[in-house]
């Protein structure tokens, strides 16, 4: 399956050999584990992993939760509590499970930076970074539509807010509102679907995400040197790699072992401390939260969303070449969207020749940048709508706009990128240098 | 039953737009030290005990708690109240049978009642629903050091009523409380910007707990200070029962994770050291 040479499976007793004639299974499973890795992998590239348990996790968790859980807009509510108080274990399953929500995306989130420092989007990735983008746009619907479930205040009125985004589009946006509510406003159908889809949703993203780790298994992994493994032979590849088991296999669990150690500390001891209260009040379409504010690992995005205003001079410019068919709110679920479809383009956008951002002096600033600005959305997002907020909001939506439309496409033709490494062999000797030198490793 | 039936009589029927819904968010919340906080902490059974009580002489006159069951006061991590108790306790509540459609007196199967009679909102949740140390700048960061809030939020809410400011008009509606931030607010006590002159605002709520509203078996003072620590504690257990459970298995959980991780950082080392450094160990 994979590019880099290495050796395939060779069934050796005559019940193996049956199977594996018949369905390749064995070797399919050998094959996947011991795919040839490049060794110089550093921390950063154990979130895959992480994220594959967050998915089983979701799951496992998510169908015991079903099974007390009742879609039913009076009934919604108190099914949670009935799981908070009488179901045995239940209100650790479901703090389990909404925890995982955050740790999938806190694991997401690093993981998609790892590859946007690394390059990992470029040539010949660009497949498995599009699909890691379409798996991401699922985690956020099935999050969405998970939030909405507990039918507290914020679910319902997020719930309003969000679908309202869809109701901005000019001429038939009233009309997708209506049609993905099920009705003119949030109600019984609206949670039914909702239901209906968080359940089938975490089912695609794990078919897509055997689709990602396909992609990149054929490609091979990337590398903090962004420097290719060699295929010219067999020996050259085993200089450059080792096997996924058992050294990243243990390596990775190792990582897991960790970050779950800090993720039972939160659903312990402060399991309400990235929710929101209000979603502790059952539902009242009455009485709208003083400030509705999403999940946060949604903030970026809703910070974007919220910067344009019809006081900013593209929205207003937008609005007279289309005759007014661009309004600021629609503007602002453009950029949002768009804030998303930039970063899913950068294989594209990205004209540097240099893979890694470990060669790349000017791009590393900028990346920085990046990561900084994120956050600043992030607590931007969190922030009412007024005073100074939409105003910091509209330059951190600019920057990262700015950095895939602009700093992307220019560095690579003004920066002068350092050389790199000749080969992976060379970069992980260069980390674990002077007794490697004296002893040889292999 | 006749306290109850005063405080029904006098309460203001229903609270003000947006009451309902106040997170507290600009209102001084006092930092209360409770038994439960941080990893280790625990509820303190007899203060339990003290807030379930006043809850029964004060709060449930107007206030419902339809998500606890009555049986949930026996549990040993809650008020843990003796079976007898428990059933004597809980006749004292009226509820309507879902078989029969008629009343009678409600057994430990039971929930607390809801009520709805003036609008004050259900206590069931009232401790998670509410929220304190959102500081510095939004980032919440306070929170992991004091803990979400909800109980202080309670607390410094019912010790919040003070003397109404002077600049507001005569007969506006409400009682002024310090701590409230989502009632009514005159614009008699804004100033020429339109910001608040006075913290708080008007709530709808009578003042509930003036200090000595209960007597204690046991003596404990009832203080309004200590009153409404006692009554904020048992808004929390009623929230969050589990919590005791919660905090066990979480460090369960990080005590067995930790040990794997140390483990599986041993065999990792060990497996990489040939890779590394070209030998069998190190």
């Amino acid at each position: 399956m994979s590019g880099i040479p290495h050796d395939h499976y060779e069934p050796k007793s005559g019940f193996t050999k049956a199977v594996n004639s018949r369905l390749p299974i064995i070797g399919l499973l050998y094959d996947t584990l011991m795919i040839p890795t490049p060794k110089n992998l550093n921390w950063m590239w154990i979130w895959g992993i992480i994220l594959t348990f967050c998915l089983a996790l979701q799951i496992v968790t998510g169908v015991v939760l079903v099974m007390h859980y009742t879609p039913h807009v009076s009934l919604a509510f108190a099914s949670i509590e009935h799981i908070m108080r009488d179901v045995n274990g239940g209100h650790f399953i479901r703090y389990l499970h909404m925890n995982g929500a955050s740790l999938f995306f806190t694991a997401v989130y690093l993981h998609i930076f790892r590859g946007l420092f690394y390059g990992s989007y470029k040539a010949p990735r660009e497949i498995t970074w599009i699909v890691g983008m379409l798996i991401y746009l699922l985690m956020m619907g099935t999050a969405f539509m998970g939030y909405v479930l507990p039918w507290g205040q914020m679910s319902f009125h997020g719930t309003a807010v969000i679908t309202g985004l869809f109701g901005a589009i000019p001429f038939i946006g009233p009309d997708i509102q209506t049609w993905l509510l099920g009705a003119s406003a949030v109600g019984q159908p609206a949670l039914n679907r909702f239901f209906s889809l968080h359940y089938l949703l975490p089912f695609l993203i794990a078919g897509l995400v055997v689709v990602h780790i396909w992609a990149f298994h054929h490609t091979g992994n990337n590398n903090p040197s962004g420097v290719d493994v060699r295929r010219t032979s067999k020996a050259e590849a085993e200089k450059d790699t080792l096997p996924f088991w058992p050294y990243f296999v243990i390596k990775d669990l190792f990582a897991l072992a960790v970050v779950l150690a800090v993720f039972f500390a939160v659903v312990g001891f402060m399991p309400n401390y990235l929710g929101h209260p209000d979603n502790y009040i059952e539902a009242n379409p009455l009485a709208t939260p003083s400030h509705i504010v999403p999940e946060w690992y949604f903030l970026p995005f809703y910070a974007i969303l919220r910067a344009f205003d019809a006081s900013v001079w593209v929205v207003q410019l937008a609005s007279f070449v289309t005759f007014g068919i661009v309004d600021a709110k629609f503007f602002g679920v453009l950029a949002m969207f768009g804030a998303i479809a930039v970063m899913a383009l950068a294989p594209w956008l990205d004209t540097s020749s240099v893979r890694s951002g470990r060669y790349r002096p000017a791009f590393k600033w900028w990346f920085r940048l990046l990561c900084v600005d994120f956050m600043v959305l992030m607590w931007a997002g969190s922030m009412p709508a007024e005073g100074i907020y939409p105003y910091i909001s509209l330059l951190g939506a600019t920057y990262w706009f700015a950095y895939f439309l602009v700093v992307l496409p220019l560095l690579g033709i003004f920066e002068k990128p350092e050389t790199p490494v000749a080969t992976i062999e060379e970069d992980f000797k260069a980390h674990y240098g002077k007794s490697a030198d004296a002893t040889p490793a292999e | 039953m006749i306290r109850k039936l005063t405080l029904t009589a006098i309460a203001t029927l229903g609270l003000m737009a947006g009451g309902a819904q106040a997170s507290g968010t600009t209102a001084h919340v006092e930092d209360f030290q409770f038994s439960f906080e941080g990893p280790f902490g625990s509820y303190d059974q007899n203060q339990l005990q003290r807030g379930l009580k006043i809850f029964t002489e004060v709060c449930s006159a107007c206030h419902g708690m339809k998500y606890l069951p009555f049986r949930s006061l026996g549990d040993e991590t809650g008020p843990g109240l003796p079976e007898d108790q428990v059933r004597a306790y809980a006749a004292n509540f009226e509820v309507t049978d879902a078989v029969t459609g008629e009343d009678r007196p409600a057994t430990p199967a039971d929930k607390f009642p809801a009520n709805t009679g003036v609008g004050a909102p259900d206590l069931s949740l009232m401790a998670k629903g509410r929220a304190g140390f959102h500081g510095p700048i939004g980032l919440g960061i306070n929170q992991i050091v004091k803990g979400m809030g909800g109980p202080e939020y309670i607390a410094s809410l019912l010790s919040g009523y003070h003397e109404t400011p002077e600049c507001a008009p005569e007969g506006f509606p409400g009682y002024y409380n310090a701590v409230f931030a989502a009632g009514g607010f005159p614009e008699e006590c804004k100033d020429e910007h339109g910001n608040h002159t006075v913290p708080g605002s008007w709530i709808g709520m009578t003042p509930p707990l003036s200090g000595e509203d209960v007597e204690f078996d046991d003596g404990h003072s009832n203080e309004l200070h200590h009153e409404v620590q006692d009554v904020a504690a048992f808004l929390m257990w009623a929230a969050e029962p589990k919590m005791m459970q919660r905090k066990t298995a979480g460090l369960t959980g990080v005590i067995f994770l930790t040990v794997l991780a140390v483990l599986l950082y041993l065999t990792n080392k060990r497996i990489w050291a040939p890779v590394k450094y070209g030998r069998k160990d190190d």
